[in-house]
């Protein structure tokens, strides 16, 4: 008995457990959630490099009655869309390759993630020399096999950039996509192949029947999760084409960019981020209630 | 059951090919154009082959960015010094989220999950004020702080699920023989946590690196605290861009951290897919 109430005393110190997770906690106020809030307060204020003053409404009255802050919106959204899209359909197709168990699949697994882990800002770089009109492979290829009748800078159209920026995107989040996809599917249980396969079902059948609603939630949790990285990518549409040519890549985070860190508009710049903030929080808030709904489904089973 | 015909193989294998370009292409692409002499690269029409690739830009780039080897230290250095100090504060408490029951404990972790989605372009302008106060622009802790805190949250949510792993009967057991809280955490948490730790350390160093752009360029203008990835934009800066020695520093840019990774991906991956495998 007196192991017993020893031990309770030991396993759950409530103010032992707090003072550990104090200093990240601490960390964490001052860094994000400090400047979360400071972000709101300035979105009221038409603070500059030279002070603020506090305006209203003003910034958001603006903001929403551009039409070209509606069309960025709109942009952002039509952008994520395909973004997404690709990487999990991409993704889910290197996923299945990759679960085949042909030679040499374990070094394939580890090549797929170059992308993931390699800095965003020095494999646009390797893209940047891709899509060069005159000297970059794809032209090069293009204009040799007669696609292309010259030189095409893919970066300098409007359409042609949005496309280019987009691929790159999938480029980037494709290989985290695969490897939880990945690691999903060798988590179906393989008694369950076994049985189908006994029971005469083809191989697409097992695909269609076992594997995809055994790996449903891990696609919808990413999909979720990947919305939430592409909306708030940055330093690829950057890097390959600062919101150009003449705002046709501008996404709500480049225009937020722009406005704080090249015309230091912070106040005009808050009220954009508070809209992205907004957007943020729904997202999250979808992600958690889903959490919550499939962890409620797992300790049902 | 898992064989397959010779033309099915030649499908996965066609397949596996298409999605394995398109994932290397740019490496590929990079390493080639830093093969060629740059009078090749700008050669139209379109060259495919040219019988005179070196090595040379790779001796070349050092005097064209005379400060590249500089650039390469301060992105290695930045990177250690946020890993460690994520570290020293995520110790404590992922080990408190693992072993100790307390009010609060779900919804603050799940606080942390959504901290993670708040990305660093959107916070720029508080951190930009709050940096210029405390006149740190233009330092390395410029890059440092705001690095540190958005790596606390999924380092957390990793080490945690290490220090589960432990069997907390080991502890008690300790314990009980009348060893004090710091002696176990000497004896018993040290020598068993030390992989986890080594995981989670590389997983925020790469973390850091690639992170180091957006703050790099938002917070810092001095070339001598600049990391690889922002030095790098220098080579555009001269009147024809020297692709070839560009994309040369790229690849010596992320060698290192390819390197580190292809030794540890395996548990890097394993850790941070645990959650998606556990269903």
């Amino acid at each position: 008995m007196k192991i017993k109430t020893k031990l309770k005393s030991y396993n759950s110190p409530t103010f032992l457990a707090y003072a550990l997770i104090a200093p990240a906690a601490i960390y964490i106020l001052c860094i994000i959630a400090w400047p979360l809030v400071e972000t709101i307060r300035l979105s009221f204020t038409n603070s500059s490099l030279a002070g603020e003053e506090y305006v209203g409404f003003q910034n958001y009255e603006k903001m929403l009655s551009s039409k070209k802050f509606n069309k960025i919106v709109i942009r952002t959204f039509v952008w994520m869309f395909f973004s997404v899209s690709f990487k999990l359909v991409i993704g889910l197709i290197g996923a299945v390759l990759l679960n085949a168990n042909v030679f040499g699949r374990s070094a394939f697994r580890v090549l797929v993630m170059p992308p993931w882990v390699v800095p965003i800002a020095i494999g646009m770089l390797g893209w940047l020399w891709l899509y060069n009109g005159y000297f970059g492979i794809i032209a090069g290829v293009g204009m040799r096999t007669g696609i292309l009748d010259g030189p095409f800078g893919f970066l300098a159209y409007k359409q042609s950039a949005f496309i280019s920026t987009v691929i790159s995107d999938v480029w980037v989040g494709t290989p985290m996509v695969t490897v939880f996809f990945l690691a999903a599917m060798q988590g179906v249980p393989k008694d369950l192949y076994e049985a189908a396969y006994c029971d005469g079902a083809s191989r697409w059948a097992r695909f269609y029947k076992i594997t995809l609603p055994q790996i449903t939630p891990v696609i919808i949790t990413m999909s979720l999760l990947s919305a939430i990285w592409t909306f708030n990518s940055f330093e690829i549409i950057w890097i390959l084409t600062e919101g150009g040519p003449r705002g046709a890549t501008t996404t709500l985070i480049i225009d937020t960019y722009k406005i704080a860190l090249g015309n230091y508009k912070f106040g005009r710049a808050a009220a954009r981020a508070v809209v992205v903030i907004i957007l943020l929080s729904l997202f999250a808030g979808f992600y958690f209630a889903l959490l919550a709904k499939i962890n409620k489904k797992v300790s049902n089973e | 059951m898992n064989k397959y015909n010779i033309s099915e193989k030649i499908f996965i294998y066609f397949g596996i090919l298409i999605f394995m370009t398109f994932i290397l292409l740019p490496f590929i692409e990079m390493f080639y154009a830093s093969l060629r002499p740059l009078d090749h690269l700008f050669r139209s029409p379109y060259q495919f082959f040219s019988n005179d690739l070196s090595f040379w830009a790779y001796k070349e780039m050092w005097n064209t960015v005379p400060m590249l080897g500089r650039y390469i230290f301060n992105s290695f250095f930045l990177a250690t010094c946020v890993a460690i100090l994520t570290l020293l504060f995520v110790i404590p408490a992922a080990y408190s989220y693992a072993r100790f029951s307390f009010p609060g404990k779900n919804p603050s972790l799940y606080l942390l999950l959504a901290v993670n989605m708040f990305a660093g372009a959107v916070l720029l302008i508080p951190l930009y004020k709050v940096l210029r106060t405390l006149g740190l622009l233009n330092t390395y802790q410029a890059m440092i702080v705001p690095g540190v805190a958005f790596l606390i949250p999924t380092s957390i949510w990793l080490l945690k699920s290490y220090f589960e792993k432990i069997p907390i009967e080991l502890e008690e057991a300790a314990f009980v023989d009348g060893a004090t809280r710091l002696q176990i955490l000497r004896h018993v948490i040290a020598p068993l946590s030390t992989p986890g730790l080594v995981v989670v350390g590389i997983y925020a160093f790469i973390g850091a690196y690639a992170q180091q752009f957006l703050f790099a360029i938002s917070f810092n203008h001095v070339k001598e605290y600049m990391p690889i990835p922002a030095g790098l934009y220098e080579f555009i800066g001269y009147q024809t861009i020297k692709w070839n020695e560009m994309m040369a520093a790229s690849l010596v840019g992320i060698a290192p951290v390819l390197i580190v990774f292809i030794f540890l991906q395996k548990y890097i991956v394993e850790g941070l897919t645990a959650g998606a495998v556990k269903n």
